[in-house]
């Protein structure tokens, strides 16, 4: 059974990758997880300097999901390259760096810094983080602006380049195309929906930042139609999330169009999760008689309806 | 190495009408527990709640020299704690763990004092036993809202724990928050000690003025809004003094639960 796939000149074990923001630098879960076994870790998002943070509280849960806040803090792109990249290179992961920026400029020089790093094996662009002001989405919510910003760093970079796209727009598959009509290698999606929580008693907003992002299994079904509508428009990888907890949920996206997949939430939930997705993925390709997993994406049948109309 | 147990509950002993104590056959993760370690649990399967949440583990069962597992002081606050509340015989709770830096038990001639606000009791059962393995001379300082809410003193006495307790509503003990008697005790204490809190946050926090005043180490276990307790989410950080005078926010699931009560920043936000 063959769970490779390519996203560019990227090519992935498997079709499992662990989402930005959600599963630290990664050497946090070395001792639970052999990370050389998962498609892919999207590291934290990296800023050129340190960044501080929002202050607490970042998460809170709401129904069938959570917000969170986080405020991208991290320990920039230096220390990343200097603490972390070499034992994750010792530990055999494939690396996604995340990597954020205030200007176009600071996106370019991260760009720049990483591909002269040793264990780097692509760039997420991160123009889609809700939680903060400066940058970032502002790129990601107008067609130009992701443009500018792929093709800027493509110019730096023998990378892949994979623009991580914002829900939190109109039309998300016109973005999806301004990113591949700018060069990149595939995009990924969904990043959080902005949204926010109260405590009506105190009348508090729930999280410091008042307003946060909002992902798992509440998300799910508008992250596969975003999905489907991306995989219709670009003929770049897509990768695909949002809430996906289970095997089912995985294969979803993946038939929806998704490449491959990006798990966060439910990491949270499940550390041992990976191991979980993948026996239910080569169980599903058993019984339907798939070799290649890759042959799953985008195989969404619209011709017929469902025919069973059993309620769960 | 944590581990994720499916564990059946054993025993769920209602102590009072918000407080339980929940025994889980995860004998694993409570063999390879050390005093003021936690876990991550979650007693559904579906999506409420999504998340686990952070428990100190409050004993380890054993029956001979057989571990058969630990159990969770829990106070009804949320879905989670209602949950643990109302399991009964044979339900299965997630439990990941053990996780987080432990306590570090001093041994003789320091005194330890443990210092409890309400479910804050939790960790100190399991620290206790470890300072009676050193003969480490303990005091108890416990308190809560009222004298119902104190659970166990018959336990720690047996354990020959030294038991100081105050309450809010002054039913048993002195009236008033436990750090009055904590203070008292430290004006007249010539011995060295060594402090160990647990509680709410504005507790931990005037525990450790008042360790500060009076040159006492003291070791604190928080607890904050936590998503994953791995270090993946960043949700739980608290923010630790700098060398320069300023902060750094750091996660409480990997730096803690148990901070060095001098490195915290109390007046951060």
């Amino acid at each position: 059974m063959d769970l490779s796939v390519e996203i560019g000149s990227l090519r992935l074990s498997n079709p499992l990758i662990a989402a930005s923001g959600c599963y630290g630098y990664g050497v946090e879960y070395a001792d639970a997880v052999d990370l050389s076994t998962l498609g892919a870790v999207a590291s934290k998002g990296l800023f050129l300097a340190p960044r501080e943070g929002h202050p607490p509280p970042r998460i809170v849960e709401t129904p069938s999901g959570m917000l969170n806040a986080i405020g991208l803090q991290g320990i920039g792109v230096h220390r990343y390259i200097a603490e972390k990249l070499p034992e994750l290179r010792r530990l055999g992961a494939t690396n996604i760096i995340n990597i954020c920026g205030s200007t176009l400029d600071e996106y370019v020089e991260l760009a720049r810094i990483l591909s002269d790093a040793d264990g780097v094996h692509a760039l997420e662009l991160n123009i889609s983080c809700p939680n903060i002001k400066e940058g970032g989405i502002t790129f990601g919510c107008s067609l130009h602006g992701t443009f500018d910003v792929v093709s800027a760093v493509k110019k730096v970079t023998h990378l892949p380049v994979i623009p991580k796209l914002t829900p939190n727009v109109t039309d998300v598959a016109s973005i999806a195309k301004a990113a591949e009509d700018a060069g990149a290698d595939g995009v990924s999606l969904v990043n959080t929906f902005l949204a926010m929580a109260i405590y009506v008693e105190t009348r508090r907003p729930k999280l410091s930042n008042i307003v946060g992002g909002l992902s798992g299994p509440a998300i799910r079904p508008i992250a596969v139609r975003m999905v489907y509508e991306c995989r219709r428009a670009v003929k770049i990888p897509v990768i695909g999330m949002g809430g996906i907890a289970n095997a089912v949920d995985a294969l979803e996206f993946i038939i929806a169009g998704a490449t491959a997949v990006q798990v966060g939430t439910a990491n949270f939930v499940d550390p041992f999760v990976w191991s979980k997705l993948t026996a239910g993925i080569e169980d599903y390709m058993r019984r339907h008689a798939v070799r290649r997993v890759a042959d799953l994406v985008g195989s969404i049948d619209t011709s017929t309806r469902e025919k069973e109309w059993v309620s769960s | 190495m944590p581990l994720d147990v499916e564990a059946r509950v054993i025993q769920n002993t209602r102590l009072s009408p918000d407080y339980n104590v929940i025994t889980l056959a995860a004998p694993e993760i409570a063999a390879a527990t050390k005093p003021g370690q936690f876990v991550m649990v979650r007693p559904s399967h579906g999506s409420d709640p999504l998340l686990r949440r952070p428990f100190s583990v409050f004993e380890i069962i054993r029956s001979g020299n057989r571990v058969e597992g630990l159990s969770l002081l829990s106070k009804r606050i949320g879905v989670t704690t209602r949950l643990l509340f109302d399991a009964v015989y044979g339900d299965v709770v997630s439990c990941l763990g053990p996780l987080g830096r432990p306590f570090d038990a001093v041994s003789p001639p320091a005194e330890a004092w443990m210092v409890a606000g309400g479910v804050g009791l939790a960790p100190f059962a399991t620290l206790t036993e470890a300072l009676k393995e050193r003969g480490t001379t303990t005091t108890l300082f416990y308190g809560a809202r009222t004298g119902a809410e104190l659970f166990y003193l018959d336990w720690f006495s047996s354990m020959g724990v030294r038991v100081v307790l105050s309450t809010e509503d002054g039913s048993i003990g002195e009236r008033g928050r436990i750090t009055g008697p904590l203070e008292q005790a430290l004006r007249q204490a010539s011995r060295e000690i060594m402090i160990y809190a647990c509680g709410p946050e504005k507790m931990l926090e005037a525990v450790s003025r008042v360790a500060g005043a009076y040159k006492t180490p003291a070791q604190v276990s928080v607890e904050r809004v936590m998503g994953c307790g791995m270090g993946g989410c960043y949700s739980c950080v608290i923010p630790v003094r700098d060398a320069g005078g300023g902060h750094h926010f750091v996660r409480s699931c990997l730096a803690g639960p148990v901070f060095t009560a001098a490195d915290l920043v109390w007046d951060h936000d």
